[in-house]
């Protein structure tokens, strides 16, 4: 049974609310930091605690923070990644929904410790509702002074703004959205410098996914060192998981980190097995973005060892039979799945939200896309499925920003473990197994 | 439209006030929200004068909501209909039926994706990823997530939709989604 860090309240009736909230032992961890800590010591917390950041990359999140420059007389900012468009992850949009006060108070007591007299939620345009919950829940921080001049007589002073975002999965990496912030197109910047030295505006800034900035919250309440006892290796804490696709239970669930998969995927305290007792076929494990891989390797390592949920082990065997946790996207498909029709949404996802600003990106995800539209039309050749391959190598290492790699990494991975199948689409397209599409696009009927 | 884009008096006031929530000169950040407003307020869409009216208001070239507006994928830059349907077609919702979900509304409505109906009431379109992949199929449609689809469910709105015949906007107050 994983223990609750950040989900322990979310069923509880008005936890969206102020008051709840604070029954609920609320805001203590702004108390503690404000009262008995400096913002030095939170960072220590933080760095003691393993925390790995939430949103994919998995960079460790008081190392990121020790980055931030502080020259005298310049303000410096936390901005919050709120944009959550990484497909097969819902994780954020629940936490935010439910418990939008963990966000608040998470984003105060990080703030302290960066020296940030202003902070801004940056959250996707789609979520205009959860939006309107923050503001809701941020003027209610302010009316019992969590927020504003002076907190808790401290003399520490703080303003938080939600800013909302208008449609565009490259806005979820850091540069681009800071670009977005400042009112202009999401192209990502080119690093160096970083965010850390010069982010938004221009100033030093720190940009952490909204798990990341609510699990602090417990760390600074029960110590880094006894969070960094959960989990597994350097996989500490837990995790959310937004689980998808052909099983019985999909939803949000809190892990703790090294649970094994088969457990996660069968168990009925989690997604409680595939859906219409069917067999497992494929899982992308940590959003789109990362490999796709077949049950036998999802489940267990190359070398045979069970495969954990965690940073280590689900990268355990590299890109060759290994994948990412990355988001904690979890995609599950059954045996009926048309592996080239999933790999065909996703082509053209990163197709659409390609930024344009580097040419093996735009030209190449559209690229793909049309090559697989071609496949699953019943059209394709064997020289298709090696074009395929040639173009995601070709994007992967080349860009300003990893979209390139996002976009070339499911291509290698679906073509790599599941190429027999995609030789069955060219070589006998009567077989495409995915008959509605083939149906609808012919205008037939299904028999 | 032929009049002259002007926000009612309390939207402008709510706009000046987005502005001032970033440092001394850098209002500019407000342009995607100030979009937002001006999206809901114009009917549905940012046409040129709009666009121009906002860039007026923040006292920046059109040219910078022009490159802004068109980038994002919520912003139209045509008239829609009211109840803009948006359908995620990403790989959960395709998984549990999105197509089906397509299909029939376009069927129903006699509409092909990006299309709108003769009554102005309609525009069906298909979207990347919403986020809400474990309530799979999903709809936007304003500020509304409709999830868990079925065919029957989508009958039912729609027909809500049309007898209400009202706008429905992102910046609309709704409730709670059914997570």
């Amino acid at each position: 049974m994983s223990r609750k860090l950040l989900l322990e309240h979310d069923h509880v009736p008005g936890i969206n609310t102020y008051a709840v909230y604070r029954q609920m032992n609320g805001y203590a961890s702004v108390e503690k930091a404000l009262k008995s800590m400096t913002p030095e010591t939170v960072l220590e917390e933080v760095k003691k605690s393993g925390l790995r950041g939430r949103g994919g990359a998995g960079f460790p999140t008081g190392l990121k923070w020790s980055f931030l420059a502080k020259p005298p007389g310049v303000a410096r900012y936390l901005v919050c990644n709120a944009d959550e468009s990484e497909p097969g992850t819902f994780k954020d949009r629940y936490l935010m929904e439910r418990i939008p006060h963990l966000l608040i108070e998470g984003m105060i007591t990080s703030s302290f410790s960066l020296g940030a007299r202003t902070s801004y939620i940056y959250i996707r345009g789609e979520y205009y509702y959860v939006a309107n919950i923050l503001e809701k829940a941020i003027e209610e921080a302010y009316a019992n002074g969590w927020l504003g001049e002076n907190i808790l007589g401290s003399g520490f002073s703080h303003d938080m703004h939600v800013q909302i975002g208008a449609g565009a999965y490259i806005c979820g990496e850091e540069t681009a959205l800071l670009e977005s912030l400042e009112g202009k197109r999401g192209n990502p910047r080119i690093k160096p410098p970083f965010p850390a030295i010069a982010g938004a505006w221009g100033c030093p800034t720190v940009v952490n996914n909204v798990e990341t900035i609510a699990a602090v919250v417990p760390i600074i309440n029960e110590g880094g060192e006894a969070y960094s006892k959960i989990g597994i290796g350097k996989s500490t804490g837990t995790k959310l998981i937004s689980a998808s696709g052909h099983i019985n239970k999909p939803g949000v669930y809190e892990i703790d980190l090294g649970l094994p998969v088969e457990e996660f995927i069968y168990s009925d305290q989690y997604c409680g097995g595939i859906k219409g007792g069917r067999t497992l076929k494929a899982v992308v494990a940590g959003g789109s973005s990362v490999p796709i891989l077949p049950a036998e390797l999802i489940l267990k390592t190359a070398k045979g060892e069970p495969r954990l949920m965690s940073y280590e082990s689900l990268g355990d065997g590299g890109f060759l039979t290994g994948t990412m946790l990355g988001s904690g996207g979890f995609i599950v498909m059954d045996d009926t799945t048309s592996i080239v029709k999933n790999l065909y949404t996703f082509a053209r996802f990163y197709h659409h939200e390609s930024c344009g600003q580097c040419s093996p990106c735009r030209e190449g995800t559209g690229w793909m896309e049309k090559i697989l539209h071609k496949i699953l039309d019943g059209h394709g050749t064997l020289a298709d499925v090696d074009l395929l391959w040639d173009i995601q190598g070709k994007i992967e290492g080349k860009t300003i920003c990893p979209l390139g790699e996002a976009a070339a990494w499911p291509v290698a991975a679906a073509i790599r473990h599941f190429r027999a199948e995609f030789e069955e689409y060219v070589t006998n397209p009567q077989s495409i197994k995915d008959v509605k599409h083939y149906y609808r696009l012919h205008n037939l009927q299904p028999a | 439209m032929t009049k002259k884009p002007e926000f009612a008096p309390e939207t402008l006031a709510l706009a000046r006030k987005l502005m001032k929530r970033y440092p001394e000169g850098k209002h500019k950040s407000a342009l995607i929200p100030i979009l937002h407003l001006a999206q809901a307020e114009f009917d549905g869409w940012l046409s040129p004068e709009t666009m121009d009216y906002v860039a007026a208001i923040l006292n920046i070239q059109p040219i910078e909501v022009y490159e802004v507006a068109s980038f994002y994928s919520m912003f139209n830059l045509k008239p829609v209909g009211k109840c803009h349907l948006e359908i995620c077609r990403t790989s959960s919702c395709w998984l549990m039926g999105a197509e089906d979900v397509v299909a029939h509304i376009s069927k129903k409505l006699n509409i092909k994706e990006g299309e709108t109906t003769p009554d102005g009431m309609f525009t069906l379109k298909t979207v990347e990823c919403l986020g809400s992949c474990g309530t799979a199929p999903v709809m936007q449609v304003g500020a509304t997530y409709f999830e868990n689809l079925t065919l029957e469910k989508v009958d039912q709105l729609l027909e809500t939709m049309k007898s209400e015949g009202k706008r429905r906007s992102y910046t609309d107050k709704v409730q709670s989604s059914n997570i």
